[in-house]
């Protein structure tokens, strides 16, 4: 044993036969790919280059399919550049309170309302122009004005008639919580989606009853308790629970993913103006700390244009274009022909109340 | 001292964010929350599940790294990769395979059972790298005293690994505490999961709030570690010589052990893999249009998952020698501390990165990628440091004092006797980390520079609005990406022992 070369190292043979400073080649050319990697990644990250003045930042807690179509709509008719982050419309929305120091958004496009409202209760949405406010019916828009809707989506059930006849089915959303629905339900309490209908509920009856009527839901849908929407209508459509509550274009897309073949469930309406029967509205606003205003505006005002309103009624994400004057596609129940519970969006505001009724009934 | 110190500080960024942001919700509506009768009920979830999962992976683990490592298994090094490629698996596609098997999994036994087999490489891992490193006179000194097989094994062999069991256990406990995608699917309430909620109900200050409640009950589970840890000496002792450690044949029990490993790897790996490939082949191909190509979305998850598990094996040294040399009571607790972070969610450490950068950076680094990669550090650094804590605690201390008697350096003996020695722990520490990188999810969408998509975000997306037919390639390829540094840190160690022996 030498003094100077502990014998015990892994690379002890080698180093024999080799300078003490390539004693472990292997891991040198490791770490040297390592090293260019990492930084690369970070040049890749910087390099990138600032927004322009031609370059919008667009958060959406929509639809995939719906935002990158009217994205690349606009980017081409205007030759705006849109970069668009995709997150959960909550998470952007605690975001964009975090960040609102150094602002990286000009845009918030959300599927529901409340998201909305929360910012413009917070004062960080700049407000939307009288002229693209005015192509939409005004109780789909902001109630203050600060931010525009775009299109909209109808609650109501989901069943599977192998399960549940049709002549089975409740009139009104209140009757899910009968024994009679017990096993056959399914429900998911953290959907976005539900919680205007827990709004409506209470509403309508008083949140003591709304409160009883969760209580209900909870033991008919134990077992059949769902993180989304998707998975309730995959749930109901291969019979593993008989029905549920979803916003209708989930249905259509899920016969666009799996084939009509292989829908074996229907959809059907609650009586009309009653609370499970609700309308949500998808909307978008600038940001007040946007450097890029009169671009940012130009997208709104997009949005609700007859070529972004009929690319919504004709894309796969199945909703109602809410602009005046647009159709949606010929297979749903034309929008106009719906009959809501009557709700106001300020009505639904920031959806508070929902998720305390939900929490209370140990839901969430 | 100092190294370890700065390191804990970065860590410890996000705890103070919670204090912080927790300061700003109302007292009486945190109580409230705390008091009703859901608390007890998400305690219990979380206890229940956390016990009875650490339990199984160390079965799992121990059983299956037992068997790669140390008998003659036949194709040992094709399953050491397979077993430890279900960690690379996102927990939503395992939970969406078994959901979509069949309904039965759900609630607590599908928790419980999808937790396992996505967490047991956490045990695995360590346990292996320790049981490569033990040292093999220790047996065969038990059984020249005439203590039997079994009781050679469970005495000696297992009690070698057990600083590597119990960090490992540890760190699947935490993983479980701050575990949210798997559970949501599952529909089964935990802490983490009622976070999520007040976040979407915009209430920071209470999801705060009851961070550090999770953060207090990851605090009962180290002191529960440290407390079953002992610190018995578990180095070499034959004149410090690494040399090929005699794999045990396993007769006629080669069968079933082949039978059982196969079956860990068809539940864990199989079932993901066949939902995914099954929803590859049925689903349609063309709904979403755009979106990155899956070279880009690879090369970016690669990129950052490789930078993050460098810089966190980097880190984890000072501390893993600081704590497993010093008997000083101050350095422990700043290595126990840095393990409170995987028990908070990834978007709270999102967050606080964004809030610090924010408040105190003027928002530089925010949604780029020395931010991303800063917060996967930050969250995976515990994952690196039990590994590397595992094989300093092998090393023999006093090789260093040889070194250091002879007139070396400091760093040269590190770099010269300790590296070499802990090089199969920083293997490991380098792989668990990027294997954990690769799938994280929630931190990565709040911080990931715009207009960049790793394979995770990409999956997310199309997932999200049913297009499964495109979702899939992605999480193969995810599955993929982690099986190249599983092989290749396989083949590297696999070498290395034999290597040894021939000096």
């Amino acid at each position: 044993m030498t003094p100077h070369r502990p014998p015990f190292t892994a690379t002890s043979s080698r180093r024999r036969a080799r300078p003490r400073h390539q004693q472990a080649p292997r891991l040198h050319l490791l770490g040297l790919v390592l090293v260019t990697m990492t930084l690369s990644a970070l040049f890749a990250a910087c390099g990138g280059g600032g927004p322009s003045s031609q370059s919008l930042v667009l958060y959406s807690g929509q639809h995939v399919q719906t935002t990158q179509s009217l994205v690349a709509a606009f980017e081409k008719s205007t030759g705006i550049h849109v970069s668009v982050r995709f997150n959960d419309e909550s998470v952007f929305a605690n975001e964009i309170v975090e960040e609102a120091s150094h602002p990286k958004a000009d845009l918030f496009y959300t599927e529901n309302s409340p998201a909305l409202e929360y910012l413009q209760e917070r004062g960080l949405l700049a407000p939307v122009s009288a002229s693209t406010l005015a192509n939409v019916p005004a109780k789909y828009d902001s109630p203050e004005g600060d931010w525009v809707g775009v299109s909209a989506r109808v609650s109501l059930l989901i069943y599977n008639p192998h399960v549940i006849p049709a002549s089975d089915l409740p009139a009104s959303v209140l009757q899910l919580a009968s024994k009679r629905y017990r096993g056959l339900l399914a429900l998911a309490p953290g959907e976005t989606d539900f919680q205007p209908i827990v709004t409506a509920v209470a509403r309508a009856y008083g949140t003591g009853r709304a409160l009883d009527w969760l209580k209900g839901l909870k033991a008919n849908a134990a077992g059949h308790i769902y993180p989304d929407n998707e998975t309730i209508t995959a749930q109901v459509n291969r019979g593993a629970a008989g029905l549920g509550v979803i916003n209708q274009y989930y249905w259509y897309r899920l016969g666009a993913e799996v084939g009509a073949g292989s829908i074996r469930s229907k959809l059907a309406f609650f009586a009309p103006h009653d609370p499970g029967y609700v309308v949500d509205i998808s909307g978008a606003a600038v940001l007040k700390s946007s450097k890029h205003k009169a671009a940012a505006e130009a997208f709104l005002a997009f949005l609700v244009s007859k070529q972004a309103q009929e690319i919504i009624a004709h894309s796969e994400s199945f909703e109602y274009p809410i602009a005046h004057g647009v159709q949606p596609s010929a297979h749903e129940v034309p929008f106009g022909q719906l009959q809501p519970y009557p709700i106001t969006i300020a009505q639904l505001g920031d959806g508070s109340l929902a998720l305390s009724l939900l929490q209370k009934a140990n839901l969430l | 001292m100092l190294a370890s110190a700065a390191v804990a500080l970065v860590l410890v960024t996000p705890l103070v964010f919670l204090v912080i942001e927790a300061f700003h919700a109302g007292f009486s509506d945190v109580v409230s929350l705390i008091g009703r009768s859901l608390t007890a009920q998400l305690l219990w979830n979380t206890v229940r599940l956390t016990v009875v999962v650490s339990a199984l992976c160390t079965v799992l683990g121990v059983g299956t790294a037992w068997l790669t490592e140390r008998t003659d298994l036949p194709g040992r090094r094709v399953w050491a990769v397979l077993l430890v490629v279900p960690l690379a698996i996102p927990d939503f596609v395992v939970s969406f395979g078994w959901a979509s098997l069949n309904q039965q999994f759900s609630g607590f036994k599908g928790a419980a059972l999808v937790m396992t087999l996505a967490v047991y490489p956490l045990v695995y891992l360590p346990v292996a790298s320790s049981l490569r490193n033990a040292d093999p006179a220790l047996e065969e000194v038990a059984r020249s005293l005439g203590v039997g097989r079994v009781r050679t094994w469970w005495r000696v062999t297992v009690g070698q690994a057990r600083v590597a069991i119990l960090g490992g256990c540890l760190l699947v406990a935490l993983v479980i505490l701050a575990e949210y995608g798997a559970f949501e699917i599952m529909a089964y309430q935990t802490f983490t999961t009622e976070i999520f909620t007040e976040f979407q109900a915009f209430r920071v200050p209470t999801a705060c709030a009851l961070s550090l409640v999770l953060v207090a009950i990851g605090l009962v589970v180290l002191a529960g570690e440290a407390a079953g840890g002992g610190r018995g000496r578990l180095s070499r002792s034959d004149r410090m010589a690494q040399r090929l450690t005699p794999r045990h044949s396993l007769g006629k029990w080669k069968l079933p052990a082949l039978a059982a490993t196969a079956l860990v790897v068809a539940l864990a790996l199989g079932v993901p893999v066949g939902s995914a490939t099954y929803w590859w082949v049925a689903g349609a191909k063309g709904v979403i249009q755009g979106g990155m190509s899956v070279a880009g979305a690879a090369w970016h998850t690669a990129a950052y998952s490789a930078s993050a598990a460098l810089l966190a094996t980097v880190m984890a040294l000072p501390v893993a020698v600081l704590a497993v040399r010093s008997k000083n009571r101050a350095r422990f607790v700043v290595e126990r501390a840095t393990y409170v972070v995987l028990a908070m969610p990834g978007l709270v450490i999102a967050l606080s990165l964004v809030y610090f950068s924010e408040n105190y950076a003027g928002g530089i680094w925010y949604q780029s990628a020395p931010m991303l990669v800063g917060a996967y550090t930050i969250m995976f650094f515990p994952l690196a440091l039990v590994s590397v804590r595992a094989s300093v605690a092998q090393a023999p201390p006093s090789l260093e004092e040889v070194g250091r008697s002879l007139g070396k350096r400091k760093l040269e003996v590190f770099w010269r006797v300790t590296r070499p020695l802990v090089t199969p722990g920083l293997a490991a520490a380098f792989s668990l980390v990027f294997l954990s990188a690769v799938t994280e999810l929630t931190a990565t969408l709040v911080l990931i520079p715009t207009g960049a998509q790793t394979l995770a975000t990409q999956f997310w997306q199309y997932q999200q609005n049913l297009a499964y037919g495109q979702a899939a390639p992605f999480a193969l390829l995810m599955i993929g990406l982690a099986a190249v540094p599983s092989y290749v840190l396989g083949r590297y160690l696999d070498r290395m022992p034999a290597r040894a022996s021939l000096s």
